[in-house]
């Protein structure tokens, strides 16, 4: 790891704290935001670091999540730096507003506090809730602990106000497992963040000297090609991210990849795990590689715009890719990212088998031994020949 | 107050339509109906704004038919974003200028926001949003544009499609008179969250309407004004007689001109005599199946609701030349 | 007669996807000028000048508004917009305003 500045601070921190004072740093002028958890402690305290005058920006407490969004597209049609915060139900209610905030182009930051889908009704951690959201055009990243979090909070805003990008971004962390614990990482202090992060220019806003119209519909003749446009843009928002990243990683020592790998060198068994559960997984690689076992890790950060080019290089030379989902799509061919990975490997000439697991749905702990039994299992499998599509593991009965 | 429009002198206020603002701020080329009431009430309010606002609105006939790429017919900054959320997207943009301008980022002074929505966007789909950003308080002026149905979707019936008459989703049948419930009183629900100014307002009287949306728009605070919009596609009436019905919605009190300034009511049009509500009724061929127990009942239901209001205004009764000797048996909701 | 605007764009089905702008965002505010709206109509006003006060009322209630004062205070109807409602007809105060079928 490079030299560290000297003005990095560590400290104990709640994680949602963490990211409220990543906002804070980032001078969030705008926020709007309706309670949920486990993402309640992200905006409680923000709403308390405006109520001191430590942050200067107005929070508007609104009547629900639909709003939460909605407002937002306001905020930041006005011109002003807009965040928000909200997990699972809340999550699926913004829902149809999602894809007109991408398709505005408006760059709002938005924390996801990852929590279950109901039905049943469940507080605790999995990714269903943005497994849901995966067609909705903004760009997607996933942490895995508080530094993480914290940097990547801030990082968003600047990835997201890119004139080239211009792309609302979700900052995925794990409901409760990280939104509530305490860790310990390093702030980067104001003039850092400010040297970093200049203000907000809007390249389209509502201005009585400019008169725009904003949320014109569209034909037949002409939708498809608007989506394009989108779609480009998306796209192509990965090499501002890779850029961004790359210059904190300079400011820090803190580099982030697309796809980050853990111990893959002459590995011929990978895991793929998102979100905590990487940290977890880490921990059974290395008591599987001192058992001998070939095993490596890779971990999923960026999700939208989907990495192909990275995740195809780091599965090279594997020949068994465990694909570890925190999220079940019923009656399709397998978890989310499951399928996803599987449809960005197929046109390889040479490619790993691909087995899928779903673990830890609804909150449920995952420990090291199970990504060791998932190992087992998925070999075993592999020799014998697939009898299913995916594995739910851990179900009882 | 500003003079134009009218002319202030010591002895009476002249009111002349040279005097009013000619810049058009909805465009022509726009693709409403013929006759449209609703168009003709957008053109006046947004002269009304003024130059230095910002609109925020609800989907619906007047976003479609003024806003589809790469034509617009609005000169506001003016934006769409969904149909329920009007009142929030507005929350947001006051709440954005209102950061700004503390921050000194704002070049002149905060511009007015408007949110405009018509009826099923506003009483049904979009009240959350309504009463969230009254309560909250925001300084924005809420406009409804009411045409009584959903009426780009196809006339379905709204919460404010009017006792028995007929549209799509409640169509006059064997088992049926039409819309089965009385109109959802929007102007009560506004008043019920305390805002400073209340108003209905109708194009029919254009200078009643362009100064309540002057004083609304001036009220710091949120304010909300209810404009009867007629469609002459919807109500089924001729394309010719959207005017004439709005004042005869005033003439028959079924759609009085009043505003609540701080919770006190003032009646803006005073009818000495209130005419018959079959007057209103006949024009209109969604009200043509209605049966006479049913047309008694609204009458009934009309006058009740007129001295109600009457009493809140602190003003007697004018006259009713036409009471019916008994109730109708019609209940509502049947 | 109202001139349209002049900037005359490409054709909604032969714009690229590189054309779109940001958004979606629509930059020339009142673009719907150009749409001759009224090619819908089936009649249209016409005033008997002798009996016009010019007090102003038809265009105070065209929807449009597709109606143009003259120079000399009278009006008249704007052939690209009216879509012949009548309404300026009935609400004319003296009733010097005859809608009158278009021709064949």
């Amino acid at each position: 790891m490079s030299a560290k500045p000297a003005k990095a601070k560590r400290v104990g921190m709640e994680v949602s704290i963490a990211v409220s004072h990543a906002v804070q740093l980032a001078r969030a002028e705008a926020i709007a935001a309706y309670p949920i958890t486990p993402q309640t402690h992200i905006v409680e305290h923000l709403s308390s670091l405006v109520a001191n005058g430590e942050l200067e920006a107005e929070f508007v407490n609104v009547e629900s999540e639909h709003s939460a969004i909605s407002t937002c597209i306001g905020m930041s049609a006005a011109g002003a730096r807009t965040y928000t915060a909200t997990s699972s139900q809340g999550l699926a209610l913004m829902h149809e507003i999602l894809y007109i905030t991408s398709a505005m182009r408006f760059p709002i930051v938005m924390t996801v506090a990852n929590r279950a889908l109901s039905g049943p009704l469940s507080i605790w951690n999995d990714h269903s809730d943005i497994m849901g959201a995966r067609d909705i055009g903004w760009i997607q990243i996933f942490v895995e602990n508080g530094q993480e979090a914290f940097d990547h909070s801030v990082m968003a805003f600047k990835i997201a106000e890119n004139a080239k990008v211009l792309l609302p971004t979700i900052i995925n962390l794990d409901g409760f497992i990280l939104s509530h614990v305490v860790e310990a990482l390093e702030m980067v202090d104001q003039a850092t963040v400010d040297k970093f992060l200049p203000a907000y220019v809007p390249r389209h806003n509502l201005d009585p000297k400019h008169p725009v119209t904003m949320g014109a519909f569209a034909m037949p003749e002409i939708y498809t090609e608007v989506k394009m446009n989108h779609q480009v843009t998306l796209t192509q928002s990965y090499d501002h991210i890779l850029k961004v990243w790359n210059e904190w990683g300079k400011l820090t020592g803190r580099q982030y990849q697309p796809v980050e790998r853990y111990q893959t060198k002459d590995a011929k068994i990978l895991l793929l795990t998102m979100g905590c559960l990487s940290e977890v997984a880490e921990i059974a690689v290395e008591e599987m590689r001192d058992q001998g076992l070939p095993v490596g890790l890779l971990k999923l950060r960026l999700w939208r715009p989907f990495p192909f080019q990275d995740l195809r290089e780091a599965v090279k030379g594997a020949e068994l890719l465990i694909v570890c989902d925190r999220a079940l799509s019923l009656g399709g061919p397998g978890g989310p990212v499951l399928s996803e990975v599987r449809s960005a490997l197929y046109p390889m000439a040479e490619r790993p088998a691909t087995v899928g697991y779903i673990i830890g749905l609804g909150g449920r702990d995952v420990n090291p031994s199970a990504f060791k039994d998932i190992v087992n299992k998925a070999q075993a499998e592999v020799s014998e020949g697939l009898k299913e599509e995916f594995h739910l593991y851990g179900v009882r009965g | 107050m500003e003079k134009f429009g009218y002319a202030q002198s010591p002895k009476f206020d002249t009111y002349a339509s040279r005097l009013m603002p000619r810049e058009e701020y909805f465009t022509m080329g726009h693709r409403s109906c013929q006759g449209c009431g609703e168009a003709l009430a957008v053109r006046w309010v947004t002269k009304a704004i003024g130059e230095d606002a910002i609109i925020a609105h609800a989907t619906g006939c007047m976003e479609i038919v003024s806003s589809g790429l790469p034509q617009t017919a609005w000169m506001h900054p003016w934006i769409h974003v969904a149909f329920e959320n009007t009142a929030a997207v507005a929350s947001g943009v006051e709440s954005g200028l209102k950061i700004l301008e503390r921050k000194g980022k704002l070049s002149g002074p905060r511009p007015k926001v408007v949110a405009m929505g018509g009826d099923g966007g506003t009483s049904d789909i979009g009240l959350q949003a309504l009463s969230g950003a009254m309560e909250r308080g925001h300084d924005f002026t809420y406009v409804c544009w009411d045409n009584e149905a959903y009426m780009n979707t196809g006339i379905q019936r709204s919460s404010s499609t009017p006792f028995g008459a007929m549209t799509t989703t409640s169509p006059p049948g064997k088992q049926s008179f039409g819309q089965s419930t009385w109109k959802k009183d929007m102007v009560a629900i506004a008043v019920a969250h305390g805002i400073p100014y209340v108003a209905t307002a109708s194009p029919s009287y254009v200078f009643d309407l362009y100064f309540k949306i002057r004083k609304a728009i001036e009220t710091p605070g949120p304010a909300y004004v209810h404009v009867l919009s007629v469609c002459p596609t919807g109500w089924r009436s001729p394309t010719d007689l959207s005017v004439r019905l709005g004042r005869l919605a005033a003439e028959t009190a079924v759609f009085p001109l009043y505003e609540v300034v701080n919770g006190e009511y003032h009646l803006t049009m005073q009818p000495h005599k209130i005419r018959p509500i079959r007057d209103y009724l006949k024009p209109q061929g969604r009200f043509r199946h209605l049966r006479d127990p049913e047309i008694d009942y609204i009458q009934m239901r009309v006058i009740e609701r007129y001295r109600e209001l009457l009493a809140k205004c602190g003003l007697p009764e004018p006259e009713f030349p036409f009471l019916p000797e008994e109730e109708a048996p019609v209940e509502e909701g049947a | 007669m109202t001139t349209p605007g002049t900037a005359l764009r490409k054709p909604l089905d032969q714009t690229t996807w590189q054309e779109i702008e940001l958004g979606g965002v629509l930059r020339e505010p009142g673009s719907a000028r150009e749409y001759r709206v009224g090619d819908w109509r089936s009649q249209h006003p016409v005033w008997t000048k002798s009996r016009c006060i010019r007090c102003g009322v038809c265009w105070t209630v065209c929807p449009e508004p597709a109606i143009i004062e003259e120079p000399g205070g009278y009006f008249d109807m704007d052939p690209y917009y009216c879509k012949g409602c009548g309404t300026c007809a009935r609400e004319c105060v003296t009733g010097c305003i005859t809608m009158v079928p278009e021709e064949e």
